[in-house]
């Protein structure tokens, strides 16, 4: 699980001073986005696994730095407030646990802060607000591994499961207007 | 590794009207009525003896009865075997599917196995973290998350499709769907939207963690009744009792995402044994009371950890005795495609 990839101090410091303030990465996020649907010929000509191979090398360094980034492939950072669920111990991608510590902390690693504590705060920061109320599918982790860039490039972290090929947002059962 | 392929999602997706109307729990929600789920734990070990003791004891008192998955992610006698003892004991099983300890093939496979017993009322969480249990070795599974596990059940019923998108074949498997909520936990103001998010992936009831602070319940029912969210689903008030200081305080400080206030555990200072246990019995009834009126609360999830001989004398007391006896409609026979 995630017990091998916790950094020091300083640096989970400055990871979530960042991610506190995630205005930066959202312009970046909107920015490599455009980029990579420009790439998208390129990847498909190269395969997902050769591509993901290349692109890892950045994705990797940038993404491990400053979300613990733990490879799912299936990116969905910016629908959770610019903090990676997967860091939760349960890996929930939609929603915290009912274990939540009073404090705010994570019920398996008390000195944690819970990341969907964090994930709801943040994203109230970002222009992406309303995607808390999606219903992000499960993980195929079949694409555990792969570049999580090009896997959105290629559309293939779109992952429609039984018949809800579209993904679904709790709007659809709460008043309008609500956040 | 194989190639990923995008699974396909059928291309007419069947309609099989189902609405989980044939679970007892349902019937009695349905009829107008306030109702009640009782939590059943089964043995650490194979005693069928303890399990025909429990029945003995609470049968009756109850419209369902939780049969819980592995409780505090502890080893205990599967939920599956013994939903299917209630059941053929004439009472209605709601069997728990934690996201903890079955991937999705486990969990379909004993959804399917649960159905053909007639179990058909079921309540998908993600199950406490295994850290704190019995086997902190081991790996904790987290496939899909509990609201994936809810969109499952929900798509296995209404469209009679796996998780892959596959037909089920021959016939759909009926469910009533319920989910949890604990209202105590942070974020507060997240936790109405994360019932609307569940409420969208299929569920239909709710049953909440255990009530101490009132007003915090309150706040939280207040903010889902003003989303119309409580028109949407039946949600059950958790309430029980606490048989010692002991197990007060064990609560308040060792369970995360519990709220004990501080009065009930002085209701329970300096008191006797025997005491203590009618202090929690009382304080367990005065909580009862007050959730059941506030509005939006359509029935109680009545949990009597380690002490099931209080059920009785709970429900009783409440004045939800007996419990109502809904009339099986004659229900068509299904088809078989």
């Amino acid at each position: 699980m995630t017990d091998s990839q916790e950094g020091s101090d300083t640096k989970m410091g400055l990871r979530s001073f960042i991610q506190d303030h995630p205005t930066p990465l959202v312009w970046s996020w909107e920015a490599s986005a455009f980029m990579l649907r420009l790439l998208r010929p390129v990847f498909a000509k190269l395969g997902m696994e050769t591509s993901s191979k290349i692109v890892k090398i950045p994705e990797e360094l940038i993404k491990e730095t400053l979300f613990n980034c733990q490879d799912c492939a299936q990116c969905v950072l910016h629908y959770t407030g610019m903090t990676c669920p997967m860091n939760c111990p349960k890996q929930l991608r939609n929603g915290p646990c009912g274990g939540v510590r009073l404090n705010g902390h994570c019920e398996v690693k008390p000195e944690m802060d819970c990341v969907w504590v964090k994930g709801v705060e943040r994203s109230k920061k970002t222009p992406y607000q309303h995607e808390i109320l999606r219903l992000n599918p499960p993980v195929d982790w079949r694409l555990k591994g792969q570049a999580s860039w090009v896997t959105y490039s290629l559309g293939r972290d779109k992952i429609p499961t039984g018949v809800d090929v579209e993904v679904r947002y709790a709007d659809e059962v709460l008043p309008k207007g609500v956040k | 590794m194989n190639a990923p392929t995008m699974p396909v999602a059928p291309e007419a997706p069947i309609e099989t009207g189902l609405r989980g109307e044939t679970s007892n729990l349902a019937k009695v929600i349905n009829a107008g009525h306030f109702g009640v789920c009782v939590e059943v734990s089964p043995p650490v070990g194979p005693n069928v003896e303890a399990i025909q003791r429990e029945i003995k004891t609470l049968k009756g008192y109850g419209d369902a009865y939780n049969v819980t998955d592995n409780q505090s992610a502890m080893v205990h006698v599967s939920s599956l075997a013994v939903s299917i003892m209630l059941k053929q004991a004439g009472m209605e099983p709601v069997i728990q599917f934690t996201a903890r300890d079955r991937n999705r093939l486990g969990l379909q496979g004993d959804l399917l196995g649960g159905a053909v017993f007639g179990i058909n009322t079921v309540l998908c969480l993600s199950g406490d973290h295994p850290i704190w249990g019995d086997h902190p070795q081991c790996k904790p599974v987290y496939d899909i998350d509990s609201l994936n596990i809810i969109r499952m059940v929900r798509m296995m019923r209404n469209n009679q499709v796996f998780e892959n998108g596959k037909k089920i074949p021959k016939i759909a498997p009926d469910f009533y769907i319920g989910a949890v909520e604990n209202p105590f936990a942070p974020p507060y103001e997240f936790r109405p939207l994360r019932l609307a998010k569940k409420i969208t992936a299929g569920a239909q009831f709710f049953q909440t963690q255990l009530i101490f602070n009132v007003d915090r319940f309150r706040e939280f029912m207040a903010r889902v009744v003003d989303l119309g969210l409580a028109e949407q689903c039946a949600i059950f008030a958790g309430v029980g009792p606490t048989r010692s200081l002991k197990v007060a305080e064990y609560m308040k400080n060792e369970v995360a995402g519990m709220d004990v206030p501080d009065w009930v555990l002085k209701r329970m200072e300096g008191l006797s044994k025997e005491d203590q246990q009618k202090a929690g019995l009382d304080i367990c009834l005065e909580i009862a009371r007050q959730v059941s009126e506030i509005d939006g609360v359509k029935g109680l999830h009545v949990m009597a950890v380690n002490w099931p001989a209080a059920v009785p004398q709970i429900v009783k007391e409440l004045g939800l005795y007996p419990r109502p006896v809904i009339e099986t409609a004659v229900v068509a026979e299904p088809v078989v495609s």
